[in-house]
């Protein structure tokens, strides 16, 4: 019995290498299942689309990479990529150090400040005095989640955490948050919106801590990966020196994206 | 299919008193506990101590959702099995019509629904933003409560429904006999006897509705569930925690399961 | 447009509206659930066999592994085998002397609803197979029919009506436990229905469209499986079937 239970988990596992065993320039990219316009987000026809995805687009065919997108909840990015599910993220994840103890990143490809929203008429500064006593929400294992327990822990009534941004987005317009942490571009997003317009406001940019909120976002790859690195490396030099960068920007924002 | 409810709850059996001291078990024993030993000793725990209060403060909220949930759906359920019996007929149709509902799509749908869908409805009317209720509809937990409640209710209720129905006739016969009126003859005789019948499927609801606690989770309730997932995104560690987390729901599992044990034992004369 | 806006326009089949997407979504939610069901019942006829006629630790293994499987919550099996399961079997390609591989989504979806719906499944069968009148397996013993095919000719038949149910049962946790996959990012039809609701911001809609979905999953599902069940109990005497 043990040897046919044996056999059949072997030829289980072969049967499921057999059907999607993968050429070696064929790569899977991460992205967060949950809509972050106006960086990643599906359409009604299925597709993903956005600035970040574009970058994708303009990174592999510099790098000569056939990749596939793969959607997958924030959170289990890293684990996606260290289980070998994935084999790069690019989900606007910001380069940390907290991070790179798990994974390593390519060079930032983009850099936004974090800013703070909140309902309109209410007035408050984006500190810890500000927030005092509110109820603050932010999406899980982001470098917001970690600012906030930082710095807003102690004087906030209550730290809320959402799988995906536009969760959190959508109980603040509902009344059920008090204030959201997020990075600036895609806050201005939700705030263009009818439903953002109608409820809320910015109500400034947090004060910078690059040992959390890091130096910009990368590709995330795994340690090992060097050679992988490196295509990304040198694909994001050539896309901003050729000019597709910029292009691909301008018609997202009218502002500098890279940052400094 | 009508049956279907009955199996539903994929009653947990627990395993029996064996003789723990066969020599094979005493080998596999000795293979778990060298498991056990190299996991806590090659992976990390460190970030234990630091989570401690979070960790029981969560399987507090864990164990309140479980035990008001169930309670209060049991509460619901009598009604809902009864009608479905007794009619009328509207009644016994709604009542089984929600059950369907209910039983038919799943509770994690149910729940974003409530919360998502429902509880941001409330918000756009300024009676509700003004009145008493406003500041627990802000909350999450109501929602995690009301669709464990819902959920619960509706399985236990169809589970009522089979206790009241095979309830022997004679029974109730005898008890009208005996000059009882309809209400006593509810109170002192059919309740009580399908009660007792449903008392074996009862550890298998209450295994599962422990089971969809962390739902809660994704509606940012912070139980045991979402504590881990803290650990998670602090430490960046995919095994440990949730392999800690297994282990504690099963040991809650392993206790619901005695605890019932020992309620069974107590009662004398179970239905059949 | 808010959470409560019931613009019909979102469901049209084609973009912008979402319900091609929700349909999609329900073919893969529809997927995993044929997929792991059918992973399930293989590990629970080989489990259910080990567990009647199998060695003494075999017997133990798997009762581990079903009580495991059943007393911790799927949520997070899911999440733990999601993860670990692509790890194990490169770890197992690896031993094996073979490359490391890739596995689909919808690969690690039907192991892990096949993983968990197997632990049931083994319970199910057992308890069909113990069910059946120890005089028919005599019988047959008597008649000088070989194990394996008093197992083809007589057992597996005999249990069908038994099983039946209980099996039925699992096919219905499955279509919902597919649900559970939303939460590490698997498009099916929750995690689409979840898409489409935030980015149209129409919740409510949506959820109750993908609730339709579901129900009429399950109302087919027991139409066809009163079929099944009926058809199965041919020849059954009314207490035995019972």
């Amino acid at each position: 019995m043990t040897n046919i239970l044996k056999t059949a988990a072997i030829a289980l596992a072969l049967g499921v290498a057999a059907i999607t065993h993968a050429a070696a320039e064929d790569i899977k990219i991460g992205v967060d299942s949950g809509p972050y316009p106006p960086f990643s987000s599906p359409d009604a026809s299925g597709k993903w689309v956005g600035w970040e995805i574009e970058m994708m687009d303009a990174f592999c065919a510099e790098a000569k990479l056939t990749c596939t997108l793969s959607p997958i909840a924030f959170d289990g990015l890293i684990p996606a990529l260290n289980a070998k599910k994935i084999d790069a993220i690019m989900s606007s994840m910001s380069i940390t150090d907290e991070r790179k103890k798990a994974i390593d990143f390519s060079d930032k490809y983009y850099n936004t400040p974090t800013a703070i929203i909140g309902p309109k008429g209410v007035k408050f500064e984006p500190t810890a005095e500000g927030l005092k006593g509110k109820v603050i929400g932010v999406q899980v294992s982001t470098i917001h989640a970690a600012y906030v327990q930082k710095y807003f822990a102690k004087s906030v009534a209550e730290v809320k955490e959402y799988q995906t941004q536009d969760e959190a987005n959508n109980d603040l317009a509902a009344g059920r948050l008090d204030a959201i942490q997020a990075d600036l571009v895609t806050l201005n997003d939700f705030l263009k919106t009818d439903q953002g317009k109608a409820c809320c406001e910015l109500k400034g940019n947090v004060q910078d801590d690059p040992a959390i909120l890091g130096s910009g976002v990368g590709v995330g790859v795994r340690k090992e990966d060097t050679a992988l690195k490196d295509k990304f490396n040198a694909a994001i030099k050539a896309v901003r020196a050729n000019g597709t960068y910029d292009k691909i920007s301008k018609k997202y924002f009218d502002f500098n994206i890279y940052g400094k | 299919m009508k049956d279907e409810a009955t199996l539903v709850p994929m009653t947990y059996a627990p395993p029996k008193a064996r003789s723990l001291l066969e020599p094979h078990r005493i080998a596999l024993a000795a293979v778990f506990l060298a498991i056990l030993v190299s996991a806590a000793y090659f992976m990390r725990w460190d970030w234990l101590p630091r989570y401690q209060d979070r960790l029981i403060s969560g399987l507090w909220t864990t164990m309140l959702m479980l035990i008001s949930t169930s309670v209060v759906g049991f509460v619901f359920a009598v009604p809902l099995g009864l009608v479905q019996v007794t009619g009328p007929k509207p009644l016994a149709w709604l009542a089984n019509a929600f059950c369907t509902l209910i039983r038919g799509t799943p509770l994690l749908l149910q729940l974003w629904l409530l919360y998502y869908g429902l509880g941001s409805l409330f918000a756009q009317y300024p009676e509700i933003r003004s009145s008493w209720a406003w500041p627990y509809l802000r909350q999450a937990w109501p929602y995690g409560f009301a669709a464990l409640t819902i959920s619960f209710a509706a399985y236990e209720g169809e589970v009522m429904r089979g206790a009241f129905s095979g309830v022997p006739k004679g029974e109730l016969e005898a008890a009208r006999a005996y000059g009882m009126g309809r209400w006593t003859a509810f109170r002192r005789i059919w309740f009580p006897r399908a009660v007792y019948r449903t008392l074996p499927t009862l550890t298998g609801e209450t295994v599962l509705q422990l089971k969809s606690t962390p739902l809660v989770a994704t509606v940012t309730v912070m139980d045991l569930y979402s504590v881990i997932t803290k650990v998670r995104q602090d430490t960046l560690l995919t095994y440990e925690p949730l392999l800690l987390l297994a282990l504690i729901y099963l040991c809650l599992t392993g206790i619901l399961v005695l605890a019932f044990r020992l309620l069974e034992n107590r009662i004398p004369s179970r239905g059949n | 447009m808010g959470p409560t806006s019931f613009d019909l326009n979102l469901l049209s089949l084609w973009s912008p509206g979402w319900g091609g997407v929700l349909l999609a979504g329900l073919m893969r939610s529809l997927e995993v659930a044929v997929g792991g069901f059918l992973l399930g019942l293989l590990i629970g006829i080989g489990g259910a066999s080990a567990k009647l006629w199998g060695g003494k630790v075999l017997r133990d293994l798997l009762e581990v592994y079903t009580t495991v499987v059943r007393g911790v919550p799927e949520l997070i099996l899911i999440l733990i085998l999601y993860y670990a399961g692509t790890d194990a079997v490169n770890k197992l390609m690896l031993v094996l002397g073979l490359p490391s591989v890739d596995i689909s989504g919808l690969a690690a979806g039907i192991f892990v609803i096949g993983v968990v719906q197997g632990a049931y499944s083994t319970e199910v069968l057992r308890g069909a197979i113990k069910a059946i009148p120890a005089g028919q397996l005599e019988a047959a013993r008597a008649y000088g029919m070989s194990p394996l095919l008093s197992l083809r000719r007589i057992t597996l038949p005999a249990m069908l009506p038994y099983a039946i149910p209980g099996l039925s049962n699992l096919w219905l946790i499955a279509t919902k436990d597919t649900a559970l996959l939303a939460v590490v990012g698997f498009s099916e039809l929750t995690l689409v229905t979840r898409q489409a609701a935030g980015t149209t911001k129409a919740y409510m809609m949506f959820f109750l469209a993908a609730g339709v979905l579901y129900l009429l999953v399950t109302l087919l599902s027991n139409v066809i499986l009163g079929a099944i069940e009926k058809r199965a109990r041919r020849g059954l005497s009314r207490e035995q079937a019972a």
